[in-house]
C-alpha cells in the first residue's frame, strides 16, 4: 500500500521524578524515538494537544490527577495513542485497572530493560496494525459502496462511463442531480476509481450546518478558538490529505464561506479556526448540488469565480423518472437487500405493485423508491409484495388514470408497458398481447419515445 | 590531538583493559591510552539500597575529573552498574557527548551459572566499549542486527551482533564532528 515517509516515532513520558524522565528520555532517544517528557498532568494534555504520541508512558502514581485520570483524558484526545503504565511494585491491582481501561501493557519500576524494549516495540507494533487494520476497513467499505450502482438504462450507462473516465484524472468534478439521484453514491465511485483510493474519501454536507459551524468542520479549530473548543481539532480539509473531499449542496453555502472555499480550493492551504499556522492539504474536489447555480450566479447569491472553479466537469444525473426501465432493476435491489437485512423470505414483487411503482414519478428519486421498498418489506407476507403494501400516495396516483377517457388508459398502459421492458418491442407486445406492428403504430399515435 | 582515554574505576580487570587499546584504536582510527594515576573510586555512586552503582553520577564525575581532555572518555568497571529506573545497564553514554562507562558485571559467564570464558568476555566487553563511545559520537541504535550499534540488553544479544560498525552508521559516525575538528578520514 501508498506509504509516507515515515517520521522517526515518537514517546511521551509522563513522570512527576525528574531523574525517571531523564533517564527514560535518554533510554529512547538512544533507540531513535522522537522524545518528550511531562512532569504532571497539565503538562501532558499541552504536550498532547500538540501531538499526534505514539506511545505515552505514564507514571501510575503522580501527586495532582493519577496516571490512571490522565489516560482517560490521552484517550480522549488520541485514542489511537499507545499507553504504558509504569508501576511500583505496591500498585499492580491499579495497573490492571489500567489494562482493563485500554493500555496496552503497564512495567515495574525499576524496569528490566530488556523487557522495556520488548514491550515498547510490541507496543508500536500493535499500534501500526490497528492502524493499518482501520484504513484496510475503510477501504473495503468504500470499494463495496463503490459496486452499488444499480440500472442498465442507457442515461445510467452514461453516468458510470463519465465517471469512470474522470476518476483518473485529478478534476475537480460536480454533480448536479435531483435529491436522492444517487450523486454521494456516484462521489464514492469516482474516488474509489481514483489514485487516491487507498486515502480517505471525506463527505460534508454544506448545507445542513450553520456558516461557523461550517467553518470549523472544514479548517478545523485550535483549542480555545471559541468557547466549547476544549481540544484542537483536525478539519475536513485536513483530513482529506491525500484523497478527496466531497461537498454535497455546495450550492447553499454563505457568502462569506463561498469566498473561503474558493481560496482553499485554489491555494489548497488554509489555516484553522483561531490559529495561524498554515496547513497544505492535497486533496481532490467532488461537489454536488441540485441548485441551479447559472440562476444563482445570475442573481448573485453565488459567486461567478467559485462557479467556474468547480464547474469543470460536470455529470448530471437523471432523475429516476427518466430512466423508468431501471425502477424494476433498483426495486428488485432493494427487495432483496433489506429481505437480507430482515432475514424474511420475500423473494418477489407483484406484477401489479410493480406497475404501479413503474408508474409512479418518484419525486424523491432513489433514496424514495429505497423507502418505499424498506416500508412494504416490513409489512409483506412472504412470498411477494403485494401493491396493497405500498405507500398510499403511490397506488392512489396510479389509479388517478380510472377517470380519463379509453386513450388516455390506453397511452399510459402502453406506455407503462414499454418501461417496463426497457422498451422491447417483442416483449411489450406480447404482454399486451397485440402484434408488434399494432404496438408500433400506437407508439406513434401516441407520440411516445424512447427515454 | 583529540584521542580516546580509558578510565579505569576500580575494581576492574587490568588485563582486559590493556587488551581493549589496539582494537579500539583501530575502530576509532584515534590514539587510545589507559588513564593509569587518575583512576576512580566509585564509593559515591553506590546505591546501598540497591547495591549497586549509579551509572549517571559516575558519567558527572567523569566529566568533572577530565574537563580539559579533547576527545572522548570512557570508564570501565567490573562493578554492577544502573540508572534509577532500570533494574541495570551495561553501560550509559552521553549521545553526542564525551563521555561513557561500561561494566563488565553482565558480560561474565559466571553470572549466569556457567563456566568462566574469558575470550568471550572480552570480545562482549569491546563490542560494547564501541556501542557506548558510538553513542558519544552520536550513533543512535541500529536496526542491522550484524551491526554494533544494534541494541542489547542482554548477554546473548551481546554475541549475536558483531564488533563493527554497518556501513550506514559508519558514515554517519565519519560525519560527526569531533571536538573542533572533523574526524580523520581514512
Amino acid at each position: 500500500m501508498a506509504e509516507k515517509k515515515s517520521a522517526p516515532q515518537s514517546i511521551l513520558i509522563v513522570d512527576d521524578e525528574l531523574i525517571v524522565r531523564e533517564s527514560l528520555t535518554k533510554w529512547f532517544r538512544q533507540d531513535g524515538y522522537r522524545v518528550e517528557s511531562a512532569e504532571d498532568a497539565p503538562h501532558a494534555l499541552k504536550l498532547m494537544n500538540e501531538g499526534p504520541w505514539d506511545l505515552a508512558l505514564l507514571d501510575i502514581k503522580m501527586p495532582g490527577m493519577s496516571g490512571l485520570d490522565l489516560q482517560k483524558r490521552l484517550k480522549e484526545i488520541d485514542k489511537n495513542t499507545g499507553v504504558i503504565m509504569i508501576t511500583a511494585f505496591a500498585s499492580v491491582e491499579s495497573a490492571v485497572q489500567a489494562l482493563k481501561e485500554g493500555a496496552f501493557d503497564y512495567v515495574t519500576k525499576p524496569i528490566d530493560p530488556d523487557h522495556l524494549s520488548h514491550i515498547v516495540a510490541n507496543a508500536l507494533k500493535h499500534k501500526i496494525i490497528i492502524e493499518e487494520n482501520m484504513q484496510l476497513r475503510e477501504q473495503v467499505s468504500d470499494i463495496a459502496k463503490a459496486t452499488d450502482i444499480v440500472g442498465e438504462s442507457q442515461q445510467i450507462h452514461k453516468v458510470i462511463e463519465l465517471a469512470k473516465t474522470v476518476a483518473k484524472t485529478d478534476t475537480t468534478v460536480m454533480l448536479r442531480g435531483e435529491s436522492g439521484t444517487g450523486k454521494e453514491l456516484i462521489a464514492r465511485a469516482i474516488h474509489a476509481n481514483s489514485e487516491r483510493r487507498y486515502f480517505p474519501i471525506i463527505a460534508v454536507n454544506c448545507g445542513a450546518v450553520t456558516e461557523s459551524l461550517l467553518e470549523s468542520e472544514l479548517f478545523g479549530h485550535e483549542k480555545g478558538a471559541f468557547t466549547g473548543a476544549q481540544y484542537r481539532r483536525k478539519g475536513k480539509f485536513e483530513l482529506a490529505d491525500g484523497g478527496t473531499i466531497f461537498l454535497d449542496e455546495v450550492g447553499n453555502v454563505s457568502q462569506k464561506m463561498q469566498v473561503e472555499l474558493l481560496r482553499v480550493i485554489e491555494t489548497k492551504q488554509f489555516t484553522r479556526v483561531g490559529g495561524n499556522e498554515v496547513i497544505s492539504s492535497d486533496f481532490r474536489v467532488i461537489c454536488a448540488t441540485n441548485r441551479d447555480l447559472e440562476a444563482a450566479v445570475k442573481d448573485g447569491s453565488f459567486r461567478e469565480d467559485l462557479y467556474y472553479r468547480l464547474n469543470v466537469f460536470t455529470i448530471s444525473i437523471p432523475p429516476l423518472r427518466e430512466r423508468r426501465s431501471d425502477i424494476p432493476l433498483l426495486a428488485e435491489y432493494f427487495r432483496g437487500k433489506h429481505a437480507a437485512i430482515m432475514h424474511k423470505a420475500v423473494t418477489e414483487i407483484s406484477a401489479n405493485a410493480m406497475d404501479i411503482m413503474v408508474q409512479y414519478d418518484w419525486p424523491g428519486n432513489v433514496r424514495e423508491l429505497e423507502n418505499v421498498m424498506e416500508r412494504a418489506m416490513v409489512l409483506a407476507v412472504p412470498p411477494a409484495i403485494q401493491h396493497t403494501e405500498l405507500p398510499f400516495q403511490l397506488a392512489s396516483k396510479a389509479h388517478g388514470l380510472q377517470a380519463d377517457s379509453l386513450a388516455v388508459v390506453e397511452r399510459a398502459q402502453v406506455e407503462m408497458i414499454l418501461n417496463r421492458t426497457g422498451w422491447n418491442i417483442s416483449r411489450s407486445a406480447e404482454i399486451l398481447d397485440i402484434d408488434r406492428v399494432t404496438l408500433y403504430n400506437k407508439i406513434t399515435k401516441y407520440g411516445l419515445k424512447r427515454p | 590531538m583529540p584521542s580516546i582515554l580509558i578510565v579505569p574505576i576500580r575494581p576492574v580487570d587490568h588485563a582486559e583493559l590493556t587488551a581493549l587499546v589496539a582494537p579500539l584504536s583501530n575502530a576509532f582510527e584515534l590514539p587510545v591510552s589507559i588513564e593509569e594515576s587518575k583512576y576512580l573510586d566509585p564509593a559515591f555512586a553506590f546505591d546501598s539500597y540497591r547495591n549497586q552503582f549509579n551509572s549517571t553520577s559516575i558519567i558527572t564525575a567523569l566529566l568533572e575529573r577530565f574537563p580539559e581532555h579533547s576527545g572522548k572518555i570512557i570508564g570501565i568497571t567490573a562493578v554492577d552498574l544502573f540508572v534509577p529506573v532500570l533494574t541495570y545497564v551495561f553501560g550509559e553514554a552521553q549521545l553526542d557527548g564525551r563521555v561513557a562507562v561500561l561494566s563488565s558485571f553482565r558480560l561474565r559467564e559466571e553470572l549466569y551459572g556457567l563456566d568462566p570464558n574469558a575470550k568471550l568476555e572480552q570480545i562482549r566487553l569491546l563490542k560494547e566499549a564501541v556501542h557506548e563511545l558510538g553513542h558519544t559520537f552520536g550513533l543512535i541504535h541500529c536496526h542491522t542486527p550484524e551491526c554494533v550499534m544494534h541494541s542489547s540488553t542482554s548477554a546473548e544479544e551481546v554475541d549475536i551482533k558483531g564488533k563493527n560498525f554497518c556501513e550506514e552508521c559508519e558514515q554517519t559516525m565519519r560525519m560527526t564532528p569531533f571536538s573542533t575538528r572533523s574526524f580523520p578520514l581514512k
